[in-house]
This record gives C-alpha cells, structure tokens and sequence, in this order.
C-alpha cells in the first residue's frame, strides 16, 4: 500500500515537472500551430546555465534557478526574434527540419561545451533525502517539485484567464486576424509567451537534473515526451497538458516499477491508442489547424 | 487541343527517359569500376539513396511527413539478419525480397494509423511506431540480441554462384542491381495515373477527392509500397554489413533521411540519389573537420536550407545540369524540375 502511494507522490511529482517543461511548447505547438522539436534545447540550456552557477560559480540553487529561468528566456526571444518568426507561415515540414536542425547544433554544442556525460547539481542538503509521512515515504526534492511546479501552475492559469494580457493571448489565439483588427500586437504577444515557455523549459531542466537526468542527449531523449504532453493534452487550456503531465508521469513511473520489462512500451502504445481513438488529444478542442 | 489531352502529353512526356537520366546511372556504373578502393563507402551511399527514395514515394509524391521512417529500415535489416543468421533463407535475393514483404506488412498494418488525422498527429504517430519498435527490439533481446545487435551473420553466395568478397565489390554491385530495379518500378509507377493520383492528392486531398480518386486507398498503397522499399534498404545494410543492432531504428536515422532528402530535393525521384552522395560527402567532410562533433555541422546546414527555402536552392543547385542539357538537347529539354513543396 505504501508503495503505490510512494510511487504515485513520485509519479505526480515526475508529471509536474514534464509540466512545467513541455507547458511552453503546448502554446508554440498547440496555440501558434508550429512544430518545435527543439523545445527540449531550451530545457537543456536552464539546466546547464543552472549547473554552472552552482557547480562551479557557488551560487545557492535557489538563487540559480530564477537565472536558469532568465537565461533560457532570453535564448528563446534572441531566436524567436532572428530565426523562428520567418517560419511561422512556413509549412510543418520546413518547422521539423529546422527545429530538427537546431537540435542537433544544440546537443552537438553543449557536448563540445560541456563534455558528453551526465552532470549532476549539488543540492542543498535541506533539499537530500526523505522523511515519512504516515508512514509514506516522501522524497525532499520531489516535494519542493510538486509545490514549485504547483505554484507555477496556478500562476499561469490566474494570468491566462485574469489578465489583460492573458486575454490578449488568448484573443490572438483563437483569431490572430481579428486581434490584430482590434489593435494587438499580435507578434509582441506570441514572442512574449514563446519566450516565457522557454524561459519555463529551463527552469524545468534545471529542476529536472536530479530526475530525469542531465546530459546533451537530453533534447532528443526527452523530445517525445513534450511531444505526447501537448498532442495527448490538446491545447484549448492550461488544464489539458497539465492532466496529461499528470497521467504520463504517473503512468511511466508505475510502468517502470511494476513491468519494467515493457520499459517505454507502455507509453508509446498509449499515446499512439489516444491518439489513433481523439486525433486532437484527450481534452482538446484541436491541437492543429 | 483540349485540356485534359494536354495533361495528358505532358504526362507522357514527363515519363519518356532522358539523356540525363541515361548519364546519370552510367555514371554511377563507372564509379564502381573506377573507385575499387571505395566499395564500402559507395554501398553506403546506394542504400542510403535506396531508403531516400523510400521517404520520396511518400513525401514528396503523397505529401505524408515522416519522423519514423527508420522504423520500416530497422524491420528490413532485422528481417534479413535473422534469417541469415538462423539459415531460414540463405539465398540472399529471396531473403532481400521476404525482408521487404515483412517491412511491408507492418507499413500496411501501421498506414491506416497514418492516414487518420493532420500532419502533425501523422508525425507523433509515426515517431511513435518507430520508437515502439526500438522499445521492443530491446526487450526481445533474446531474439534481437539487445544493444550488442545480430552478430556472426554469414551471407551465403547470391545465386548460390556470386559470393560476397570482403573488398564488398560483389555487394556494390548486388546494391546497384537492386537500387535500379526498384528504381524503375518506381519510376514507372510515379508516372502512373496512380502516379499522378498521388499528386493530386498532395497538393489538394479534398479536390482530389472530389473528382473521384479513393484518397485514403491510394495512400494506405504508397505508403505500403514505400515501407517495402524501406524494408529493402534495411536488408541490404544487414546483408552488405552483415551487422543489425538496435540503432537501426534510432530517430536520427530517420532525421537524416529527411536531410538526405531535402538536399537532394523531393517530388523528381533522383533526390534521394543525388542527396545521399552530396549528404555522405558532407558527413565525411564534417567528420574530417571535427571528427566528435560533425553532428552540429549537420544541423547547421539543415537550418540554412530552410532559412534560404529549398526551392531556391534546388533553382540554383540544377542551373548548371539544366544549362548542359538545354546546350545539348535544345532549349525546352529540361532535366529535373523539382516540384513546389508547400
């Protein structure tokens, strides 16, 4: 009994993160209509700046974290601004191959960087080991996870759906054409969000480096899981991706512990069988146009 | 002359051969007598076209990306391993054809997942498959051997006459003899009114269907087609390289298919044949450069392409073979006219 909760707290805390991680690329992929397969390089780059600054610079991980944040937004606004922007009206399979592209320059560049292996962030030792709880056992770092990413969550939905600029987002959305009738900026709002989903992939890869493990491979290793976050999740709202964070990583972790002969089996025919039984994601309205 | 006969002159003038197409495949004859040091490499290069080709029957005449095309490639190469390997078939030819039929089973099986839904679902799906099968190839390590991959695979002689030499020399030539086979069937089969179907479906699904082509039937046959030609890719690695392991079926084999296909441009057949040779030219350049790290340069090169638009690259890159042609054949022969890929 109190392994199935251990492994559910675990598996909830594993699904927050992929949140928190593919939540930018369900407003590229799912609101912009572009397919970004380099989301996972913006991941990776918070975890590297993240791992640098404690690692070698002394910096508190919680002062580091923010900075893994501003580092990978800014990244993601530089390339927004220069690269993406053009291939916006470009058809999916110009977006696969360039997003693929940047992959590839990515992981290629981290490694010359930073060496292949994977790198670990020393942890505060509040953050080490566990405690129980009822007799569950509930990691430390997972709970900092789970509250983090929850706090993240609410936030994004209070501004989506209580702000102006929420409003706008979503106004730009559903009909880029008349938004910009009505006097948005249409692009500012898109490079806006692209930038802050960046900016919230690295701090999920700097959050990640415990859990899901950090190292140049991370983009391609991780890409299909953003993937089937978004398309499972659909992209009418925030709520969507975050049920199928949930669901995937309860699912992968419970697959993991009880058949882990069947490895990713599990997952991969799962997403095929949603995706084959609602092409638009389980709680999607569409997921492409 | 009224309009649909004129569709149909271009059509057959379309199909008729050119002089180029001609020097273009007596050329690569000629390679394989002039490089003798260079069969290995070479071989390469004509599976990876032959796989190119693969993906063009699908992209560029049908319009269905891929990002899981390595999946039809890893089936083909385990197909044939395994039976080389347990002496199911030894003949080569015929364990080549049965590689491809096992390929072409499970495109058939895996197309009417494919057909269903956008672009992008079609991307997920088949990413998926793909990685479903180097999920499985890893559990089954029994049968697949695991990451150590099919070891100790003897290829009998072709025919039971024509053994395979370590130079690779006879199995160049075997490749080449299999690259062109498929490569007229394939040829004949784009210049089809099946053919010309497919791009009428590529180019408008709806209209497509409207004038009364079975969109869905005609894609579950290409795609179908397009694994067997994959499966044949793979069984010929298996067979040439005498090696299967589970990176067939890694996801960047399938990415640098796309890459392979792009430089090389899609819709006009010869893409994935000129893009594997420039590609692999590329790879080698790069991997002299910096021998760790060619990976970046790769990628590089596929953002540029895109940031310029492959159209005017393949404008610019067929100027000067067009140029030729028209100084020889007159000023309306033109060689290959890579088709608009929106």
């Amino acid at each position: 009994m109190t392994s199935i909760l251990t492994n559910l707290f675990d598996g909830v805390a594993y699904g927050m993160l992929l949140f928190v991680l593919a939540c930018g690329l369900a407003v590229t992929l799912g609101l912009m209509n572009f397919v970004n397969l380099a989301h996972g390089a913006f991941a990776m780059a918070g975890g590297y700046v993240c791992m640098v600054l404690v690692n070698r610079m002394g910096w508190p991980f919680f002062a580091a974290l923010p900075l893994a944040f501003v580092s990978s937004a800014a990244i993601g606004i530089v390339l927004e601004r220069m690269l993406y922007r053009h291939l916006y009206a470009r058809s999916h399979l110009d977006q696969v191959l360039f997003t693929i592209g940047l992959t590839f320059m990515s992981v290629a560049a981290v490694d010359y960087v930073q060496g292949s292996s994977r790198v670990f962030i020393n942890l505060p030792a509040a953050l080490q080991g566990q405690f129980d709880l009822f007799g569950v056992g509930i990691g430390r770092y997972r709970l900092m996870i789970i509250v983090i990413c929850g706090l993240l969550t609410i936030g994004l939905q209070m501004v989506l759906a209580r702000t102006r600029f929420g409003s706008r987002l979503r106004a730009a959305v559903d009909d880029p054409r008349a938004a910009s009738g009505l006097g948005i900026n249409v692009p500012q709002v898109f490079a806006f969000t692209f930038a802050f989903g960046c900016g919230l992939a690295g701090l999920g890869g700097a959050l990640s480096a415990e859990i899901l493990g950090l190292d140049p491979y991370f983009p391609l290793k991780f890409m299909i899981y953003f993937l089937i976050v978004v398309t499972v999740g659909g992209s009418s709202s925030i709520t969507g991706p975050f049920l199928a964070s949930l669901l995937l990583g309860i699912g992968d972790v419970a697959g993991k512990y009880y058949v882990p002969k069947m490895g990713p089996f599990v997952i991969y025919t799962m997403m095929i069988v949603i995706l084959i039984w609602r092409p638009n994601g389980l709680f999607g309205r569409t997921a492409a146009r | 002359m009224s309009a649909s006969s004129d569709v149909g002159y271009h059509a057959q003038r379309q199909a008729r051969w050119h002089y180029g197409e001609a020097a273009f495949w007596l050329i690569v004859l000629a390679c394989g007598f002039a490089f003798p040091t260079r069969y290995l490499i070479m071989t390469d290069i004509l599976r990876l076209a032959l796989f190119a080709m693969s993906l063009d029957l699908i992209l560029g005449y049908a319009g269905i990306v891929s990002l899981g095309h390595a999946a039809f490639f890893g089936v083909g190469a385990y197909a044939a391993g395994l039976l080389a390997l347990h002496g199911i078939i030894n003949e080569p030819v015929l364990a080549l054809v049965v590689a491809g039929l096992a390929a072409m089973v499970l495109g058939f099986a895996t197309s009417f997942l494919v057909i269903r839904g956008v672009d992008l679902t079609r991307l997920m799906v088949t990413l998926g498959i793909a990685l479903l099968l180097e999920a499985l190839a890893e559990r089954f390590s029994n049968i697949t051997g695991g990451t150590d991959g099919l070891q100790g695979i003897e290829m009998q002689p072709i025919f039971g006459e024509v053994p395979f030499d370590m130079f690779g020399k006879t199995g160049f030539f075997y490749s080449l003899a299999v690259l062109f086979l498929l490569f007229l069937f394939a040829r004949r089969v784009v210049h089809s009114p099946f053919g010309l179907s497919l791009r009428a479906i590529k180019n408008n699904p709806l209209r497509a269907a409207a004038i009364g082509i079975p969109v869905n039937r005609r894609l579950i046959a290409i795609y179908t087609l397009a694994a067997f030609y994959a499966g044949i890719a793979g069984a010929l690695f298996a067979q040439t390289t005498a090696i299967a392991s589970l990176d067939v079926f890694a996801f960047e084999r399938s990415a640098d298919l796309m890459l392979v296909l792009v430089i090389g441009g899609t819709g006009y057949l010869y893409g994935g044949l000129v893009g594997a040779v420039l590609f692999r030219l590329l790879q080698e350049l790069f991997s002299t450069i910096t021998p760790q790290y060619w990976q970046f340069w790769i990628g590089l090169v596929l953002v540029v392409i895109v940031l310029v638009g492959r159209q005017r690259l393949h404008r610019w890159m067929l100027y000067v073979p067009n140029l030729v042609i028209r100084q020889i054949a007159g000023r309306k022969a033109v060689v290959a006219v890579p088709e608009s890929d929106t």
